[in-house]
């Protein structure tokens, strides 16, 4: 059984703006009925102003998946469409009190409608679906839709990334590939740039360079995940590390110590290796 | 107010003669079986009366019955036994729609370099006997096939697959535990080498089981320790559960007829008319071969999870093969396996009735149901809907 709030559930027994508007200015379609959720949101937009003046929707799927639709239409009534933009599936979950965790995907969902309706509006090509590339086929979720709501909630598992938009969840064939858009995202890219080192480094240099960026930057983000590392030695370019706490058990180990590699490489030296102890 | 419980399948009320029968053993009468002294000892006696009452439900000899912990536990002993006793046979058969104790189990075996072949159902559920005899061969250490679904209700061909296995010489287990209590069972006849069931599903508490192994059946224990249970199953007796199981068997035994014809006519009534009322509803599974007390029903365009709360808002209990109950996010894998649309499978409600529902109880949930799948189906994007008041 669900932890649904109280919130949930009056929206759930007694949702607001059931329905369709008439003659909408917008219209935004998601899910399907095969994927076990889907939305339609209508609204009536104020051309001069740009105001949403009506929102009515139409929602097949569970309890989480009708209040968090409910909610989104209360949301943004009577905001503009571009202070309606503004409102995250955060936003959703938070004005419910919070969603359980595995039904995140439902406030995911008002906030997908709300962008197809304001595309709609505004008259603007929606991506073709060709050039979207699926990552779950299960549930066709699009590698975009991963890394947009990966980077927009801070999701860095893929038990996260399962529980807001559902990839990962079918068969599970997936689960590699979103790993790899994780580590695309987390560990590669999104890291603060730091300055490039000089050519040429003292042992000394070297080794405080390594020590810091150790302690700066790997060490945070494993303790974000209940991990921990420490460093053992540097020899020549050999980088001696001990995994400590979740890492220790962690089937995803070598996964670690590569992307701490990829990023000594990258910022001290194209021929470090780094070996756990 | 007490709730309209629909969900026996899932479990099942402890019978107040049951409860009453178990409790000296959570008292006063605490001593462990294998004592010397009488205190103790005396249990002993008390467990064997408890174990000639569950075999004489299936028919079976007292020194055939094997107490354990639960039906997962049963399970995966019979089918590790047949595996451990016949270490040169490497082929496991069982259907795609077991119950997870033995389904993961297969896929467990499957890990570990095990050839195991899962057989698939036609649209009604009806278990696909070509494939069956296809894919038995000299190296099938064993068969496991459930005596009947636990989702829709469906009874498998248990005496046929037997009679086909027996004569080929390959270890025959069936998981019953649905079956058990709800349907006579009855091992003289039925040609089977071992057979789970489950307390809680037929009135007793949660945390007993029972494996049945035929006479003469090479049998390798699970779980290794003491001598209880003649060295096949260790670890100290749950006394007072093994009594409750002896007297919800007793219990089961002696009113079986009367109570399937009742439960029956109870579901019945409640799948005639909520099919009745209801629009885009359909049964799911083979009506002709099925469990008494079980219908699925599925209710298009809406959702499991959405209907069960909303009758639970009335106190109404039942379950569902939707994604979103499961927290798994996939869907009923029986439902999936018969072919059911997607559609229908999210919407689909397991109703499980017992000896302890009435007449007003149906009453009350063929009046509420329909106005609810109304009410969701307004908020349904694919609804085109009518649905007909009750009489």
């Amino acid at each position: 059984m669900w932890e649904y709030t109280k919130k949930v559930k009056e929206f759930f027994l007694h949702p607001k703006n059931v329905g369709e508007v008439e003659n909408p200015d917008a219209v935004g379609e998601v899910g399907s009925m095969i994927c076990g959720d889907a939305l339609k949101l209508t609204l009536k937009i104020d051309k001069e102003t740009g105001k949403i003046m009506d929102a009515k929707f139409q929602t097949f799927g569970c309890a989480s998946a009708i209040a968090s639709s409910s909610v989104l239409t209360e949301l943004i009534k009577g905001k503009t469409v571009d202070e309606a933009m503004k409102i995250s599936n955060q936003d959703i979950a938070d004005y419910l009190g919070g969603l359980p965790r595995e039904k995140m995907h439902c406030s995911v969902m008002g906030r997908e409608a709300l962008e197809a309706a304001i595309v709609n509006y505004r008259g603007e090509k929606e991506l073709p679906e060709a050039e979207e590339k699926i990552i779950c086929k299960c549930f066709e979720v699009s590698e975009e839709k991963i890394r947009r709501v990966a980077r927009e909630n801070h999701l860095t598992t893929v038990e996260e990334i399962t529980n807001y938009t559902k990839a990962g969840g079918g068969c599970g064939s997936c689960i590699p590939d979103i790993e790899a858009i994780l580590k695309d995202i987390w560990y590669i890219k999104a890291v603060p740039e730091m300055p490039r080192p000089p050519k040429k480094l003292t042992n000394l240099q070297k080794i405080a360079l390594i020590q810091d960026i150790i302690e700066k930057e790997i060490r945070p983000r494993l303790q974000a995940d209940g991990g921990d590392l420490e460093l053992i030695d540097v020899d020549g370019n050999r980088v001696v590390v001990s995994l400590r706490a979740m890492c220790v058990a962690c089937p995803m180990g070598g996964v670690t110590i590569e992307g701490i590699q990829e990023k000594l490489r990258e910022l001290v030296s194209e021929d470090i290796v780094v070996e756990a102890e | 107010m007490n709730p309209i419980y629909l969900d026996n399948n899932a479990t099942t009320a402890v019978a107040p003669e049951v409860r009453e029968e178990m409790l000296p053993y959570l008292g006063e009468l605490y001593g462990n079986p294998s004592s010397m002294h009488t205190f103790g000892g005396q249990l002993y006696r008390k467990i064997e009366e408890a174990r000639a009452k569950v075999a004489k439900l299936i028919g079976a000899e007292p020194e055939e019955v094997i107490f354990t912990s639960c039906g997962t536990e049963s399970d995966n002993t019979a089918i590790m036994s047949a595996i451990e006793s016949y270490p040169h046979k490497r082929h496991f058969v069982t259907t795609r729609v077991e119950h997870p104790a033995v389904l993961n189990f297969g896929k467990h075996l499957a890990r570990k370099g095990y050839r195991v072949t899962f057989l698939p159902v036609d649209t009604l559920g009806r278990l696909d006997m070509d494939a069956f005899i296809k894919a038995i061969d000299d190296d099938t250490a064993v068969v496991s096939v459930m005596y009947a679904n636990n989702e829709t209700g469906v009874i498998f061909p248990i005496r046929e697959m037997g009679e086909i296995l027996k004569e080929r010489n390959i270890l025959f287990h069936t998981d019953a535990v649905q079956a058990g209590g709800k349907i006579p069972i009855n091992v003289k006849e039925l040609p089977v080498d071992m057979l789970s069931l489950s307390g809680h599903k037929l009135h007793a508490p949660k945390g007993v089981g029972v494996l049945y192994v035929r006479k003469g059946t090479r049998f390798y224990p699970y779980i290794i320790g003491g001598h209880q249970e003649r060295g096949r199953r260790a670890g100290t007796e749950n006394v007072a559960s093994l009594i409750a199981m002896g007297k919800a068997c007793e219990l089961a035994g002696k009113n079986l007829l009367r109570e399937e014809e009742y439960v029956r006519k109870l579901r019945d009534k409640l799948e005639t008319a909520l099919l009745q009322c209801c629009q885009d509803a359909r049964v799911n599974g083979d009506t002709e071969h099925r469990l008494p007390n079980t219908t699925n029903i599925s209710f298009e365009y809406v959702e499991g999870e959405a209907i069960l709360l909303r009758l639970d808002e009335y106190n109404i209990c039942a379950s569902s093969g939707s994604a979103c109950t499961s927290g798994s996010l996939e869907p009923s894998h029986v439902l999936r396996t018969m072919g059911v649309p997607f559609t229908a499978i999210h919407g689909s409600i397991r109703f499980s009735l017992s000896r302890y529902n009435n007449e007003a109880e149906i009453d009350r949930v063929i009046e509420i149901l329909p106005l609810i799948i109304k009410e969701l189906r307004t908020i349904s994007p694919f609804a085109r809907q009518k649905i007909v008041r009750p009489k």
